[in-house]
């Protein structure tokens, strides 16, 4: 049995806590918090006077290299870089090698989560068959297994009809389709937004319409099969005016954006910048501009990594043969409060969209602080500096967006089930 | 003249360079980017090519001892054999290297080639690749200074710049001019480099072509956009055509050839809608009968696509001649 922790001085900020004092951890639980809770025998005190204690963070997308892409990342080095960056809880992806399409690798996952000691990894099951898009993958038995919702993760599923059954049959077992928005017959061969800057550069567009053409059906078959539709990563202005009407007549939609769609734009290519190369690409000044107005005005229920680790040979090819996708553990929570200090997004609102937002659409244990609630917590200085420095990031994989972005807010500790695991 | 003193023509690239006219890049990746003074310096330069080379002299001591390697990634005739004239016109020791990019692995190639570059001590590297970006990337690993030969979509500078020349030395000038760019825009680098080059140098640019072919927001490039050959063309004093490769036609960006020739295609009728003295200009390799019909190619009044390759050779050693005194190599 680990001692107890006590924090002390700390201000408690999670979705419905906002005050400055003690909270105390007992048997892996929030034991108690408030202005003064007292200091039992041989308690391990933590003296953070001005910083944030706030839940572990979920991180609602994330791919792991397991299986199949250790060169990239390996469970070990992402639960490295998840604690770094105050992430305790994480949907992994299953567009692995094997996808994650049968009940044995959704307990495989579960249990290399567990072994960690630090992440709770929460997998998701595949939609169809090796995430292929072709027949559907045993839904109801991964479900079963403890697969979270359904997704074919990077792939879109194409086809209506299939993503109607999907939606219809999903429903059934209580889970959600998560969606990769993008038409994929407008988004094929592109490697950049449609927009004079790919003209530009010679690179063949992806167009905003691509992912507004995809939400705009997926929230009607979502009305028509009753089933539920997360999207992904969202993008565009374009379809977060979707999804907010959608939310407004009562159908069953969600979405959630990554920190390089509200905190980059497409002139992060700059000349040719693979590291920048992403899925969806990044977009105009206009879309970022909408995504952050998601964020504050709650069209945005979850603010996810969308981690997607590469080796530095998959980066160093000619950009439309270099892999789309960056890291995104270490940097979700310093990119996002880059955010509430320039005053786009409030902390408390902030802090939802890193915790409880995505822990509710994932039916997750974290997220919250409540007496008895697991003692998931990430600790930060919200002023502080650092910079992001490729290649000197936790983990393994180094392929981050902001590579020499200054950022404001770094994590001091980080705890799962009452244990530090980092800091 | 005294015998001893060397002709005026040999005596003018020499004096250019010493004119204190700078060409700020190490590289010559793109025509985006470049000043007016940049560009029209190596108009300048190539332009006293042009006379050295029609002397029948050559200047085989400026880059003796330096090597040149033409590095294709995708088959060129013209453009290669060009490099490799304008190189051994100026003394360089030219090498021409061929990859194929059938391989599997594309960019592990082209790395693995830029370490065996820097090891033979390549001085100028003349790249040539099938993905737009790929000398940009070339450029950040080789030591040599690495001149565009065409990448993807991207930027043909070699062949704006040879474009100039001709225009400059029909017309007498560049600024001011209406310039008619026709045809497959969304997958020409020369379209590219020609627009950036001709709107930096103050002409009136226009692009011509079905809107399955003009990708998005080129209008944000300084352009005006028509998709009616009669209207585009009209007042123009040069047409550039492009070559439209067949491959579009299977993408369904375009019906048929024989619609796009009608459209689309250059024949007399639709250049009687442009200046009476505008010239035709063509990149090659031509696809007569879909883009440009014979009689208007041929047409030795109007068409300067013969003088286009001249000039190609000129301006190619004006860019071997400028990059080989460029920053990165003060030691001449």
């Amino acid at each position: 049995m680990t001692s107890d922790t006590l924090f002390r001085g700390v201000r408690i900020l999670a979705d419905g806590v906002d005050l400055v004092g003690e909270l105390l951890i007992r048997d892996g639980l929030i034991a108690d918090f408030g202005a003064a809770v007292g200091k039992p025998d041989g308690a391990t005190v933590i003296e953070a006077e001005g910083a944030i204690l706030a839940p572990g963070l979920v991180d609602m997308r994330a791919a792991l290299g397991e299986p199949g892409f250790e060169y990239r990342e390996t469970i070990a080095s992402a639960a490295a870089a998840a604690a770094a960056g105050g992430i305790t809880t994480l949907a992994a992806l299953p567009d692995t090698q094997p996808a994650i399409d049968d009940a044995a690798l959704v307990h495989l996952l579960k249990t290399r989560g567990e072994q960690t000691g630090s992440l709770t990894i929460l997998p998701y099951g595949a939609v169809t068959r090796g995430c292929r898009g072709e027949e559907m993958a045993e839904l109801g038995l991964l479900r079963e297994a403890g697969a979270v919702a359904f997704t074919d993760g990077a792939r879109a599923i194409g086809s209506a009809r299939l993503m109607r059954l999907a939606l219809s049959y999903a429903n059934g077992f209580g889970a959600r389709i998560v969606q990769h928005p993008e038409e994929p017959t407008l988004a094929a061969n592109g490697t950049a937004t449609e927009s004079a800057q790919a003209t530009r550069l010679g690179l063949p567009g992806i167009p905003a319409a691509a992912e507004a053409i995809m939400v705009a059906r997926d929230i009607r078959l979502a009305q028509l099969t009753g089933g539920a539709v997360h999207f992904a990563h969202i993008s565009t202005g374009e379809a977060l005016d979707l999804i907010r009407r959608g939310k407004d007549a009562g159908i069953k939609v969600t979405c959630d954006t990554a920190p390089p769609y509200f905190d980059l734009n497409e002139t992060a290519i700059g000349n040719f910048r693979t590291y920048a190369k992403l899925s969806p690409p990044l977009r105009k000044e206009s879309d970022r501009r909408a995504v952050v107005a998601g964020l504050a005005d709650g069209t945005i229920d979850a603010i996810a990594s969308d981690h997607q680790p590469r080796d530095a040979d998959d980066k160093r090819l000619p950009f439309a043969l270099a892999s789309a996708g960056g890291a995104g553990l270490a940097t979700l929570l310093g990119v996002t409060l880059a955010h509430v200090h320039n005053g786009s997004i409030p902390l408390e609102r902030a802090i939802t969209l890193l915790t409880s937002g995505p822990a509710s659409l994932l039916d997750a244990a974290g997220g919250r602080i409540a007496k008895g609630a697991p003692a998931d917590l990430c600790l930060f200085q919200a002023e502080r500096i650092w910079k992001v420095a490729a290649g000197h990031l936790p983990g393994k994989a180094q392929n981050t967006p902001f590579d020499g972005r200054a950022l404001e807010g770094v994590v001091i500790g980080t705890w799962k089930a009452g244990n530090r695991v980092f800091g | 003249m005294g015998r001893s003193m060397p002709h005026p023509v040999d005596l003018w690239p020499v004096l250019l360079q010493r004119r204190g006219v700078f060409y700020a890049q190490k590289h010559l990746l793109a025509i985006e980017g470049l000043h007016p003074g940049e560009i029209g310096h190596l108009l300048d330069l190539a332009e006293s090519y042009v006379l050295l080379n029609r002397s029948g002299k050559t200047q085989r001591d400026l880059l003796r001892g330096r090597t040149l390697i033409n590095l294709f990634f995708e088959d060129s005739t013209r453009t290669r054999t060009s490099f490799e004239l304008a190189g051994k016109r100026l003394g360089a020791d030219v090498i021409n290297m061929s990859v194929s990019t059938s391989s599997v692995n594309k960019g592990e190639t082209l790395l693995d080639t830029a370490t065996t570059l820097n090891a033979m001590q390549c001085d100028l590297l003349v790249v040539r690749h099938d993905q737009s970006g790929a000398p940009n990337l070339l450029a950040q690993k080789v030591d040599a200074a690495v001149i565009n030969a065409g990448d993807g979509t991207h930027e043909h500078p070699t062949q704006a710049l040879l474009d100039a020349l001709t225009i400059r030395r029909r017309k007498g000038r560049i600024a001011g001019l209406t310039i008619a760019i026709c045809g497959d825009i969304a997958h020409s680098r020369v379209a590219r480099s020609n627009i950036h080059l001709l709107t930096t140098m103050g002409c009136e640019v226009r692009v011509v072509g079905p809107p399955t072919l003009i990708p998005a927001e080129t209008a944000d490039l300084g352009v005006t956009v028509f998709h009616d050959m009669a209207k585009g063309l009209a007042g123009a004093d040069v047409v550039m055509m492009l070559r439209l490769q067949r491959e579009r036609m299977n993408k369904g960006q375009i019906p048929s050839a024989r619609e796009y020739f009608r459209f689309w295609g250059l024949d007399h009728q639709k250049l009687a809608h442009a200046q009476d003295d505008a010239l035709i200009m063509h990149p090659g390799p031509m696809n007569r009968g879909v883009e440009i019909d014979s009689a208007v190619a041929d047409d030795p009044d109007r068409s300067v696509i013969r003088e286009q390759v001249e000039m190609g050779v000129a301006v190619r050693m004006a860019v071997l001649d400028t990059l080989s005194r460029g920053p990165g190599r003060n030691d001449l």
